[in-house]
């Protein structure tokens, strides 16, 4: 019975989002994604989204745990291919190029649109050769001096450049949490991506080095777009400009950061952000 | 009672101890409160009893087994006639054994000679007490055993620990039982070993480069003085094992490499099965395999473009072992690939790798640890490996680098050393053991650098 009451609210629930609320587009998109659905076999796990990413801005994702933001990123830059049984239909774009379209190779796709994970994941290699490997897949240098320019930068850029130059043959894996993630960052970097996808990456952080992240991601907006999933609301209204709440695979509500944390306007988002569930 | 039947009434007594006193810490448990007054549960206080029941009397029957042959025999010696014990040792060695086939036999009371008749009954009767005794002391054992132990059951009593001891006890037991094995081989082989070393220099033995085994059986006989130098065998066996890891390290790497990161999982289910049927095959039809089959496509083929090959040679033998070791390779292989975490892999494609440089870049280097282990501990499997090398190398013990050549290994040797009817005091036979131990020292050394490469590369995910 319990159950039943249960999987009744969660219907209605469900039911209740109709439309998105506030305004899903911006002037100036970077990326635009129209009428979204995603499936994973039978089951779909995003329904109808629609949602722009704009030049030089953060867009943060909240909701709650299995609402659809991660599978939403993740197509973004097609990682979701890997999965043998996820189908996305709807209209994505780059710069009005289509995600999904014949003509465009999801290798070079994810090489404009990089992403870092929720896990550090530095390769088994040395800190140079993480961030040098991009650079080298691409051929974006054409001799060690300017691959070393090119790491060298990067790693500045994710600052982290001062506590490791001494040591950039040092294995990636030696590195504390919080560094590993910035070598990521640094790593994603390097290829000069225009748009940087970021999946909960404080998550396996410390308070101390989740702070010198959401410095870096405030930084990295000057040159890039980046959308960055998160569980945390403070870091969302602390780094991003606009804010999207994602609810059973719905996007329930987009808006200014300000606006959705201070006066949101579904009644969703405000028991989200007001602790009421998730 | 026999010792196999007191066993059983043993472990029977033990079973009924266990449910009395599982019945008896429930009824203890009963008039103190409740189960949960006792320190343990009823189980373990019934498991005590059934430990402390048999245990006892297992230890008895099994170190009297071990000692009633030796002390029945020196007092079988007192009562021997004594123009026997005259004679010394053998004769009563001799003489005890009649005494044993007779009573064996059960003709005691057709026995021809008196003396004899006598000894023999004397055996029957101390064969009888012994058996006699050892069931009392056994049964008495057990059942003091269970009576100590069922007078233990009351709430105070920690029974659980002192089972989980035992048990703890006999897992160790069970670990040693391996290594204590391990001690025996290498000190079985040592001792031989040894004693060839005294016959033959350890520096000609290791040095030298002519293997010719055979030793002068008469000291008038011609032509076979004996050459131990075991340099010709060695390099046979490297280059062997050379042959079978270029043939099985890129096809196992390839196939796991296919099967890990590009097969469909139909594909994998059905491929992987059949390719580890190869490991299943016995090697002595890879034998028949290599020497009907490949040896002559070889020489066949070597002499159709003007090569001799030998009909024996060094590359047929190392090309099928190295078909055999390939679901070695490929299956430790697919596990290291396979344990490399997807992150690792999304990471690099996140930044825009292809499938290709995502398994050439960051996949095999990260299994790389680990795929070297595996390869290492097959290269001690191909050094070790005999059936193949006595079937399709040959017994010439050439000193030559030449795969086209017949070349013989060191387990070869060994086999061919120690088959038939042997002593055990020539040097000739002697020699297996010295190889035996040099053969099995590198493959430790192999192994032990394997398993330290492989333990290095798991601490990396950890």
């Amino acid at each position: 019975m319990v159950d039943k009451a249960l999987n009744d609210t969660h219907q209605s629930a469900f039911d209740a989002i109709k439309e998105t609320v506030g305004e899903f587009t911006v002037a100036d998109p970077k990326m635009r994604t129209k009428n979204v659905d995603v499936f994973y076999g039978d089951k779909q796990a995003i329904f109808d989204v629609s949602l722009d990413i704009g030049n030089n801005e953060v867009i943060a994702m909240i909701g709650p745990s299995g609402c659809g933001k991660s599978t939403f990123l993740r197509c973004l830059n097609r990682m979701n291919d890997t999965i043998p049984t996820c189908r996305v239909s709807g209209s994505m774009s780059l710069e009005g190029e289509d995600l999904y379209g014949p003509n465009l190779d999801p290798v070079l796709l994810r090489a404009r649109v990089g992403m870092v994970f929720q896990k550090p994941n530095p390769f088994a290699k040395s800190i140079y050769d993480n961030v040098a490997y991009g650079p080298r897949i691409h051929g974006l240098s054409n001799n060690r001096a300017e691959l070393d320019d090119i790491v060298i930068g990067s790693l500045k850029k994710a600052g982290l450049y001062d506590e490791v130059k001494d040591r950039l043959e040092a294995p990636g894996t030696s590195l504390s949490g919080g560094q590993q993630q910035r070598l990521c960052i640094a790593r994603t970097i390097a290829v000069s991506p225009e748009v940087i996808l970021m999946d909960e990456p404080c998550s396996a952080l410390d308070p101390i080095a989740t702070a010198r992240i959401e410095e870096l991601i405030d930084e990295l907006r000057e040159n890039y777009a980046i959308a960055i999933v998160t569980h945390s609301m403070q870091q969302a209204a602390r780094v991003s400009q606009r804010t999207a709440y994602f609810h059973l695979g719905k996007l329930v509500e987009v808006g200014e950061t300000n606006h959705i944390f201070t006066n949101p306007s579904h009644e969703l988002t405000e028991n989200y952000i007001t602790g009421r569930f998730g | 009672m026999s010792a196999s039947i007191l066993l059983l009434v043993a472990l029977g007594l033990a079973f009924a101890s266990f449910v009395y006193g599982r019945q008896k810490a429930f009824a203890v448990a009963a008039r103190g409160g409740g189960v949960s007054t006792l320190h343990s549960l009823p189980g373990h206080y019934g498991l005590l009893a059934a430990l402390w029941c048999a245990l006892p009397a297992i230890a008895i029957i099994v170190l009297w087994k071990l000692f009633e042959g030796p002390i029945i025999s020196s007092l079988l010696t007192s009562s021997l006639p004594e123009q026997v014990i005259a004679n010394g040792t053998s004769a009563i060695d001799l003489y005890k054994n009649d005494i044993q086939n007779i009573v064996a036999s059960g003709k005691v009371s057709s026995e021809q000679d008196a003396n004899k008749q006598a000894v023999a009954l004397k055996l029957l009767s101390l064969n009888k007490l012994n058996q006699v005794l050892l069931t009392i002391i056994a049964l008495c054992a057990a059942i003091v055993g269970a009576v100590f132990a069922l007078r233990m059951i009351k709430p105070t009593t920690k029974a659980r620990k002192k089972v989980e001891a035992v048990v703890h006890a006999f897992l160790i037991a069970c670990a040693s039982i391996a290594i204590l094995t391990t001690i025996g081989i290498v000190f079985s082989v040592l001792f031989e070993a040894l004693r060839f070393f005294q016959q033959v220099s350890i520096v000609e033995f290791i040095s030298g480069t002519k293997w010719s085994p055979q030793t002068a059986i008469r000291v008038d006989q011609v032509g076979s003085s004996g050459s131990f130098g075991a340099i010709p065998l060695f390099l046979g066996t490297m280059l062997i094992s050379a042959i079978a890891m270029l043939v099985a390290v890129p096809f196992g790497l390839m196939s796991a490499i296919y099967l890990a990161e590009y097969a469909t999982p139909r594909t994998r289910a059905i491929v992987k099965p059949l390719l580890e049927i190869l490991a299943g095959i016995p090697t002595v039809v890879y034998g028949f395999f290599a020497a009907l089959t490949v040896a002559p496509f070889i020489r066949n083929l070597g002499e159709s473009i003007g090569l001799s090959v030998s009909s024996e040679s060094a590359l047929a033998a190392g090309s099928v072992m190295g078909i055999m070791i390939i679901p070695f390779v490929s299956s430790l292989s697919d596990d290291v690939i396979t344990a490399v975490p997807q992150s690792m892999r999304d990471g690099s494609y996140g930044l825009g790798a292809t499938k290709s440089e995502t398994v050439r870049k960051v996949v095999f280097p990260a299994a790389l640890p680990g795929i070297v282990g595996g390869v290492l501990l097959a290269v001690s499997r191909a050094i070790g490996e005999t059936m193949i090398v006595v079937m399709a190398a040959g017994l010439a013990a050439n000193l030559t680098v030449n795969p086209l050549e017949a070349v013989t290994t060191v387990t070869v040797q060994i086999v061919t050393l120690l088959t038939g009817d042997q002593e055990f005091d020539s040097a000739k036979t002697l020699a297996a053991f010295a190889l035996g131990l040099m053969l099995f020292v590198t493959t430790l050394i192999l192994n032990i650098i394997a398993l330290h490469v492989v333990r290095k590369y798991r601490e990396q995910y950890d």
